[in-house]
């Protein structure tokens, strides 16, 4: 087995009994992406030589017998939505095709101090916006599983290396399903956690309310180190929790006995691929076998919230990205005869289709004449989206549901249907309405051989028993370790 | 103005908090830097960053909002208002727009003899914008326009009143009232000149007796109290002549032009943005718990009103002297302090207002940078009381301590400036006066008693003022006779 296609844990282990060193594995890394990134293309940015440095340091320190952080030495790759101090931080956008942030993002330093070679910047889809990775204004990724396929999005690039080997672990961010979609897509581990838990400092915001940095592994003992590393209060974030810090690896019992797991009926509805609920169900089954308690609940309001999903959403983002006006940096339009004409054309031609279409609808829905009546309703099925989520935790400990309602789909087979595309997040955003803990963990395949993800949903900062009910689930179908 | 119609004010005041940081971020809030040097990523707005909430800020927010008797709110929050322009980096302006920090407060203004309450709706705080430098006339003008963010963050509170003025002059009042109580708490600078304050003025007319309010006309562009008081003026006119021309006012924003002394159209109602106002994500709730609200309450300083009626009673000082006094804070204590030495009030409060007050005008200087201290101004106004020195040389020997510093007994002793007030020598140089000036004499003796103020005038220049003026009136009727 080459060093590439170990996990995360397995490295450490390696480097601490000193069988390699991290040299070694950044070489074995950046050979991999040389060998394989033609034809996934998960990197819009390669930074071989901030790798190589962090991983001399890392040699070096161990030479000395230092004791080093879990991650030292593990090489990288961060979404291209994180900013990093003199690296481009694109969002997949030709707005910010020449941006280079003159800081670092909180969980980039966070990485920093674990000292894991960064090896690049991922492909997304522009600003966070899709769910298939098409919509990056520089090129379309594949899937590793299958290339004529979509990684999903929007951190497509981000599961896409670790399913290719071409990282051994990488952070995405999810607004709405962009970590556990994908991860589900490429079959590896993608974890959102509790909003809040995980700093947004640094990185580009899409909405605020629901924006949530996260890991994808390749398996849930590297999520739950990952997570280690970039979880905890934040003073430049202030809407980060203060909380103790916990280590998440602990949770990791092959033991659910007694664990009360929540069926929510209305996850398992028409428009779910059959294959994939026998798959979970199955599944569920295995965990009731090893001593896991089943339970049916009901989360009535989950019907409205891709609806109220897709008014919040671009509302924040209307706001949010209202800054990228041509006037300090990224794109501007050089024809423009005033300052009217030039923020237009510069936002009509630096943003794209996507985009544009979800600035509309967010500005659309705060204007005076739509706010009442979208906007505010929209806030209304938020809370009572909560409170179902409230209830339900009452009846059990965590939720059980698909993470996707189909396998990876073909590029270009939905791209010109958005509303085929929003489909895509049905399952995955109500976590987000609610701001609470979600993974996506592979469970087996459909009959083109396509990865299947489990959704886990717990409540707010319940990551541990989702990690541990994702690592049973993991040993019982035997998916983890890595991919291809 | 005919007294057809009522005139109708509301003011909304912008006030700069003097933090030493910004309202969300650490750079300075120093004025007058070289442009762009108080700036970070987070106040440039650059991607990926967020705002921190500047404690100080809230706590100068909820001082003024105490010192203006609002009630101060356990929960507010912030919101954003979208709108692009070069100045405003995020593109969107944090404000608080459906929960303020504090509502419903009062400020008390004496005009015309008359004490009269007026209600201020709420304050809110908020973030300046940067600085724009037009190469032409606007923005749409210019060939370019340079942007400075060093101002932009900076944090402000907006006071808004309720339409309860009725004439420029209360309008007047009330800022000054307001400026005196936002500068004895000290949360801002209070500089107009700096843009540390500013004034937008609401104002409609209706007539006498109706309840219903009259379209208002919003003014910009007011860069003193006195501009407010003068535009206002000439709104007033403006409305009243159209209001009897028989025509309608537009709901409008004008634009106040102090060369011309007019206003003119800015943008009408129609043509005003939606601002699409929404909570801010990246701040949670701003919650203000009563032992913090206590904690500030307990250091707010004596205020003008309180001081104002203290030195009627304590001191009968006349209500104008009070008003003016108090207004300053410096000024009061000023006063207090030379005073408690020197116990003649309404000599003292003569003094300030009248040559302490015209010597910080001509230099340019606050009252905390004149080198006179309360013992020095005692000093000299217990020579006068005494006849030590006449008004004149004090006056005089007031401008060198103003400058210097230095001790008045010394300066008095130095240049010889004491009274004289020996007979004998007086005596001579009246009769040497009256022998050079007979056209005087007999002008008075022929019953022009104006011949009598140049005689005096004549001793008092060839004493270079140092004569007791009450011995040379004496004297000069005495020869005169
Ligand atoms: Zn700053």
């Amino acid at each position: 087995m080459s060093l590439y296609q170990h996990t995360a844990h397995q490295l450490r282990d390696m480097l601490r009994r000193q069988e390699t060193t991290a040299v070694e594995i950044t070489e074995s890394m950046l050979e991999r992406i040389e060998t394989i990134e033609p034809e996934v293309k998960a990197y819009l940015t390669t930074t071989p030589e901030l790798a190589r440095s962090m991983a001399r340091v890392v040699d070096q320190r161990l030479k000395q017998g230092e004791a080093l952080p879990d991650l030292a030495g593990i090489p990288m790759g961060l979404k291209d939505n994180m900013s990093t101090k003199g690296v481009r931080t694109t969002c997949s956008s030709k707005m910010l095709e020449n941006y280079i942030p003159p800081f670092d993002s909180t969980v980039y330093q966070r990485l920093m101090q674990q000292m894991s070679p960064l090896l690049g910047k991922l492909n997304m889809d522009e600003f966070a916006m899709g769910t298939s990775t098409e919509n990056s204004a520089f090129f379309t990724t594949a899937n590793p599983r299958d290339l004529q396929r979509v990684p999903g999005g929007s951190s497509g690039g981000s599961a896409a290396a670790v399913a290719a080997g071409t990282a051994i672990f990488t952070l995405g961010s999810d607004t709405g399903g962009s970590i556990r979609q994908p991860a589900a897509f490429c079959g590896v581990v993608g974890l959102k956690p509790t909003y809040g838990l995980v700093s947004r400092y640094g990185v580009v915001a899409f909405a605020s309310s629901m924006d949530q940095v996260g890991p994808l592994t390749k398996d849930v003992t590297d999520a739950a180190l990952v997570l280690n590393a970039i979880a905890g209060s934040d003073p430049w974030d202030t809407t980060t929790a203060q909380r103790e810090t916990l280590d998440y690896t602990a949770f990791l019992k092959p033991d659910v006995k007694g664990m009360r797991i929540g069926l929510p009926k209305e996850y398992f509805v028409e428009g779910v691929n059959p294959e994939i609920k026998d798959r979970i169900n199955q599944t569920v089954q295995q965990l009731a076998a090893a001593g896991a308690e089943v339970v049916e609940i009901s989360l009535p309001h989950t019907e409205y919230a891709l609806a109220a999903y897709y008014i919040i959403a671009p509302a924040e983002c209307s706001s949010n990205l209202a800054r990228f006006d041509g006037v300090r940096y990224g794109y501007r339009s050089e024809t423009a005869p005033d300052v009217v004409t030039m923020y237009k054309e510069s936002r009509g031609e630096g943003f794209g289709a996507e985009v544009k279409r979800r600035i509309l609808l967010g500005t659309y829905v705060l204007s005076a004449d739509a706010y009442e009546t979208y906007f505010v309703q929209a806030q209304k099925v938020r809370t009572l989206i909560t409170t179902d989520f409230q209830e339900a935790f009452q009846k059990c400990d965590v939720i059980i549901t698909p993470t996707t309602p189909t396998t990876a789909f073909q590029k270009g087979e939905k791209v010109h249907d958005p509303q085929a595309l929003y489909l895509s997040d049905l399952l995955t955003t109500p976590a987000n309405m609610a701001g609470l803990p979600a993974i996506s963990v592979p469970c087996g395949f459909d009959q083109a051989g396509l990865p299947i993800g489990l959704q886990i949903m717990g409540p707010a900062f319940g990551e541990g028993q989702i990690l541990r009910t994702a690592y049973m689930v993991e040993q019982l179908t035997e998916t983890g370790g890595a991919a291809r | 103005m005919s007294a057809k119609y009522e005139t109708v004010i509301g003011l909304e005041v912008h006030a700069e908090l003097r933090t030493k940081s910004k309202l969300f971020c650490s750079c300075s809030t120093k004025f007058g830097s070289e442009p762009n040097t108080q700036v970070c990523p987070i106040c440039l707005g650059l991607p990926g960053t967020l705002p921190v909430l500047n404690k100080q800020a809230v706590e100068y927010a909820v001082e003024a909002g105490l010192a203006l008797n609002c009630t101060i709110q356990k929960y507010s929050k912030f919101d954003r208002k979208n709108y692009f322009y070069p100045d405003l980096p995020k593109a969107f302006q944090n404000s608080q727009f459906d929960l303020p920090v504090a509502l419903n407060g009062k400020v008390r203004i004496h005009v015309n003899g008359e004490d009269k309450e007026l209600g201020i709706t709420r304050i809110h705080l908020e973030e300046e914008a940067g600085k724009s430098v037009h190469s032409g006339d606007n923005i749409l003008g210019s060939d370019y326009s340079s942007e400075d963010y060093n101002r932009g963050g900076i944090p402000l509170i907006e006071i808004v009143s309720e339409p309860d003025m009725r004439s420029p002059e209360e309008a007047y009042a009330y800022l000054v009232a307001l400026k005196s109580i936002l500068e004895y708490t000290e949360v801002s600078d209070c500089k107009m000149e700096e843009g540390s304050l500013r004034c937008d003025a609401n104002v409609s007319l209706r007539p006498v007796g109706a309840e219903k309010f009259g379209t208002k006309v919003e003014l910009k562009n007011l860069n003193s109290f006195r501009a407010v008081q003068k535009a206002l003026e000439y709104e007033v006119q403006r409305q009243a002549q159209l209001l009897d021309a028989g025509e309608t006012i537009i709901q409008e924003t004008r634009h106040w032009d102090e060369n011309t002394g007019k206003t003119h159209s800015m943008r009408s109602k129609e043509e005003a943005e939606d601002y699409r106002y929404f909570p801010e994500p990246d701040l949670g709730p701003l919650v203000i718990e009563q032992g913090w609200i206590d904690q500030i309450a307990a250091r707010i300083p004596e205020l003008p009103e309180s001081k104002r009626r203290r030195f009627i009673s304590e001191y009968g000082l006349p209500e104008y002297d009070a008003d003016l006094i108090s207004s300053s804070r410096k000024m009061a204590e000023f006063f207090e302090a030379t005073v408690a030495l020197f116990p003649d009030a309404k000599m003292v409060s003569n003094w300030l207002m009248g040559e302490f007050s015209r010597l910080l005008n001509v230099s340019g200087k606050e009252l905390d940078q004149a080198a006179v201290t309360p013992e020095l101004l005692a000093k000299l106004l217990q020579m006068l009381a005494k006849g030590t020195i006449s008004g004149t040389v004090a006056k005089s020997v007031f401008e060198e301590v103003f400058a210097t510093g230095k001790d008045p007994e010394a300066i008095v002793q130095e240049k010889g400036l004491a009274q004289i007030s020996d007979t004998a020598e007086l005596e001579r140089i009246v009769q040497a006066i009256i022998a050079a000036n007979p056209g005087s004499v007999t002008d008075f003796r022929n019953g022009k008693d104006k011949a009598l103020g140049f005689l005096v005038g004549q001793v008092m220049k060839e004493t270079k003022g140092r004569a007791n003026p009450q011995l040379v009136n004496e004297l000069l009727r005495k020869y005169l006779a």
